[in-house]
């Protein structure tokens, strides 16, 4: 396994491949009020150069957030968007998702929003294998309140609300997400684009759950995770020899945090999304778009229930 | 009034099968074309306790349980015990001389002890044989029992069915042989009617109002809203999800109503707490959608299985900040149906959050229907939406702008995947093109017009109301002000008024934002004596009318024990209030259920 590989055929029942539209055409109408040097730049432009590269046109993809700096994104890319509430994109998403399952979803945020205020979304999504790609910018610091603790803030981090060092172990969302049921699960690193662009584009055209945890620097308020720290640190899995479909070295793997942060994709595995499971989904074309109406047959059929 | 009215009393323990006899009664009545009204009383346990249903049936509509019972059918001592002293004259109370001893019962109650396991094959066919018996004291043929039992049991194949049929005519002929039939014979309709709950008929208006999603998590007494759609669902086109709690589901509902699905989520008091913020979320990104608040006795958990409409204020005041919302309050089981379309219609049109505030007395009792009321394909109006048919339209010039000031405030939404009109929505303030406004500067004369146009077109949905339903003389000595479920029993109570001489007039409010000001003032302005009647303690209906409209209501009716009003105590109350012994009156329920 020299090499990292994914799927990118499209599922059938989707939108074929057009010529690509250049990544300056994925502007949004806002440009991004991230500090200087901040890691979330990195993630913006890989997925801008993703969406480019996967011949996919503005309208044919939704991008979800919830509240943070990184959840600011959908207002920086030119695709639909919905700029949510703090940690309940991933509802969100699953919402819009199951109403036109042919638009591509793509959902951002930060690890606060996803992995403390909207734990529980996080939980049920990989469990339902909704179809979404979701980009988590995870800096293990509060940014957009200032420097306070987050759930993957190491132990013993300093923050203005653990001065005298944090007593709490991290979430590792990598693990996490192996266990709870997701089907494409990476890490990557806003440092080093080109990987993430992979990583994320594979996670565009996973159909499934595909959750991809980013390290992107904090780099006002984090000065332990910094890009000095990953850029000694992280390796990529597919230097390492790793196999993304097998569940126990991906466990074993996700757990190393030391001299090596392994990046690159985990595990991936092929299940039906919640989508494809829903029968009213089968045929029809996307739900939003059905006419109203109730037959006389189906009429009759709730009536003579009552009767 | 009805001519007949007849009403039967069930109890028993959780598990012992009281909904079975009552379900049985419900639909046999509705099938020979009587009314029916019925309501459960139960507590939060799944075997055990006591619970009574009441099945009140006449040849016109029933609109509440009533005050009196016609007929007791204890099964189990508790219940015997409990109800036994309310039974009067004329009355009759069936049981199994087996299980069941009477206590001392008032003169003229006729007890009717049934050797059930004498007269069946086994302790299955008991309430066969018990329905039975009732079907004969009140005059009633077994044919039609007979065509349910053999539809009922359909699949447990012949042998079932007959031993179910031998033990109805059993029950039948005992009950002719040994008890003294009602003085009446129970008349049948001209046609069959259909009969349905207040959460099926919330439904069943999602269907008529072509809901497409509809998601929720299990919260009684709201769950029957869930359990009808996730049964249906497959066949009439709607995605039904269960979520993992009541922050995912108006989340979710709003992905999918952004998408352009209607979508529609119903909970109770606890969960509508957590939906708060989303409902806000909603009415920021201007995305339409209808959820129903079911109410049950607050705070807190409560009381899971009374009810009460102590949901008021919580769901004006709900969510942070001044936000866009209509909330209209069903004024019967019917109306549950009929009011779904309607409310969809407006937040449609209005691009807003609309909120239904039923309660446990509508949401879990029987109301027939006549079966053409049942009106699945009413109009529909979607308000501007552009993508709707999935076609590809030519963006405007200049661009598309999402929240653009137009002149009525309500800029036409363009759902994703329309080519041309890709746009951010927004929880945070944002300016017409959806950029947030905070990403330059937050600038006061934008926030102010952008404030203006989001609230100023609300102004536009009054015109589009019915009036609120005014009854009775105008120069009555006394005004009856209800709002939501209590319409029935007001009407009752103004009739029951009526023949004590005492003249009433009843106004009752269906919607509560936009409140119809003007109208109530103007019937108000001509009342001797206001009298707010509500299910809850504080007379929060009372309060915000004074809030809204300056009106100070002479006195209040209230009940707070998570039992419904019976006519009764609203007659007492008036009668106590016209006398001045009070300007509050808060009734005792007789019963504990």
């Amino acid at each position: 396994m020299g090499e990292l590989r994914v799927d990118t055929s499209f599922p059938l029942d989707r939108k074929p491949r057009r010529p690509s539209l250049p990544v300056k055409e994925f502007k949004g109408k806002a440009d991004p009020d991230w500090c200087p040097g901040c890691g979330d730049f990195g993630v913006l432009n890989a997925l801008k150069i993703a969406l480019s590269e996967l011949g996919l046109q503005p309208h044919d993809v939704l991008t979800i957030s919830g509240i943070g700096c990184s959840s600011n994104l959908p207002g920086y890319i030119n695709t639909y968007g919905m700029h949510t509430l703090h940690g309940r994109a991933l509802a969100v998403a699953t919402g819009a998702q199951l109403a036109n399952h042919k638009l591509k979803v793509v959902v951002t945020g930060g690890d606060g929003d996803g992995f403390g205020i909207g734990g529980n979304h996080f939980l049920h999504v990989m469990r339902r294998n909704v179809d979404l790609a979701y980009l988590v910018m995870d800096n293990q610091i509060y940014g957009l309140t200032t420097g306070q603790l987050s759930p993957t803030s190491r132990r013993g981090m300093k923050t203005k609300t653990t001065p005298e060092g944090s007593v709490e172990d991290p979430v590792n969302p990598i693990p996490m997400a192996i266990a709870c049921g997701a089907t494409y699960v990476a890490r990557g690193y806003s440092g080093n684009q080109k990987h993430l662009v992979g990583l994320i584009k594979g996670a565009i055209e996973h159909r499934g759950f595909a959750f991809v945890d980013v390290f992107s620097p904090c780099v006002t308020y984090n000065k332990d995770n910094t890009h000095d720290f990953f850029k000694e640190r992280t390796k990529k899995l597919e230097d390492l020899g790793h196999d993304p479909t097998d569940f126990h070295a991906a466990l074993d793997r996700a757990r190393e945090w030391d001299e090596t942060i392994p990046i690159g994709l985990f595990y991936k595995r092929d299940a039906p999304a919640l989508d494809e499971c829903e029968p009213v989904l089968a045929s029809g074309g996307p739900l939003a778009l059905r006419p109203p109406g109730v037959s006389a047959g189906d009429a009759r059929w709730i009536l003579d229930e009552l009767m | 009034m009805a001519d007949i009215d007849f009403a039967v009393g069930i109890g028993g323990a959780a598990g012992q099968g009281v909904a079975t006899p009552g379900n049985i009664l419900s639909k046999l009545f509705a099938r020979r074309g009587l009314h029916v009204n019925a309501y459960n009383a139960y507590q939060s346990i799944i075997r055990g306790g006591h619970t009574f249903l009441t099945v009140r049936a006449g040849k016109d509509p029933i609109r509440c349980m009533g005050d009196r019972l016609d007929m007791l059918i204890p099964l189990n001592q508790d219940s015997m015990d409990r109800h036994l002293p309310r039974m009067r004259r004329g009355s009759s109370v069936l049981y199994d001389k087996g299980r069941v001893t009477p206590g001392d019962a008032a003169p003229g109650v006729q007890l009717c002890p049934l050797p059930l396991a004498e007269m069946v094959k086994s302790v299955l066919h008991y309430n066969t044989a018990a329905v039975a018996a009732v079907l004969r004291l009140a005059g009633v043929e077994l044919k039609t029992f007979e065509a349910m039992l053999a539809e009922q049991f359909a699949r447990k194949g012949e042998a079932v069915i007959a031993d179910n049929v031998a033990a109805a005519r059993a029950g039948y002929e005992y009950a002719g042989a040994n008890f003294q039939p009602f003085p009446f014979e129970l008349p049948s309709g001209e046609k069959r009617l259909a009969i349905a709950t207040g959460n099926e008929s919330l439904a069943m208006g999602g269907v008529a109002a072509g809901v497409r999603f509809y998601c929720a998590y299990p919260m009684s007494p709201s769950t029957g809203v869930l359990m009808w759609m996730a049964r249906h669902a497959r066949r009439l086109g709607i995605v039904v999800r269960q979520v993992e709690d009541e922050l995912g589901v108006i989340n979710m509902a709003i992905g999918a109503a952004h998408a352009g699905c209607r979508t529609m989520c119903a909970t109770s008091g606890g969960g509508f707490a957590l939906m708060t913020e989303g409902l806000g979320a909603a009415a920021m990104m201007e995305i339409p959608l209808v959820c129903i608040d079911v109410q049950r006795a607050g705070p807190a958990t409560g009381v899971p299985t009374k009810t009460e409409q102590g949901d008021l204020w919580q769901v004006l005041g709900a969510g942070q900040g001044d936000y866009p919302r209509l909330i209209a309050a069903p004024t019967t089981i019917p109306d549950c149906f009929h009011l779904i379309p309607q409310i969809f219609n407006l937040a449609d049109r209005f691009q807003c959050p609309a909120i239904v505030l039923a309660d446990l007395l509508l949401s879990e009792g029987f109301a027939t229907f006549e079966p053409e009321e049942l009106d699945f394909n009413p109009s529909i109006d979607r308000g501007l939406v552009i993508g709707l048919d999935g076609g590809e339209p030519e963006p405007p010039e200049g661009g598309y702008k999402r929240y653009r000031a137009t002149s009525d405030g309500i800029p036409p939404r363009a759902l994703p995947g329309t080519p041309g009109h890709a746009h951010v929505v927004a929880t945070d303030e944002h300016d017409q093109d959806g950029v947030l406004i905070s990403d330059e500067f937050t600038d006061p004369h934008k926030r102010q017009a952008i404030m203006e146009r989001r609230q100023g077109k609300m102004e536009a949905v009054l015109p589009l109301l019915d009036p609120p339903r005014f009854t009775g003389p105008v120069d009555a000595e006394v005004t009856l002000v209800g709002w939501g479920s209590t319409q029935g029993v007001i009407d009752e109570a103004v009739e029951d008024l009526a023949r004590q001489g005492i003249a009433a007039n009843h106004l009752q409010i269906r919607w509560i934002v936009p409140l119809q000001a003007e109208a109530i003032i103007e019937r108000l302005q001509l009342s001797r004596r206001i009298v707010i009647v509500e299910n809850n303690y504080s007379g929060q209906f009372a309060r915000y009318l004074r809030s809204e409209t300056g009106i100070c209501a002479h006195s209040s009716i209230r009940k707070y024990d998570g039992e419904p009003f019976l006519p009764h105590h609203i007659v007492d109350g008036v009668k106590e209030l016209i006398a001045g012994k009070t300007r509050k009156y808060v009734p005792v329920h007789e019963i504990r259920v």
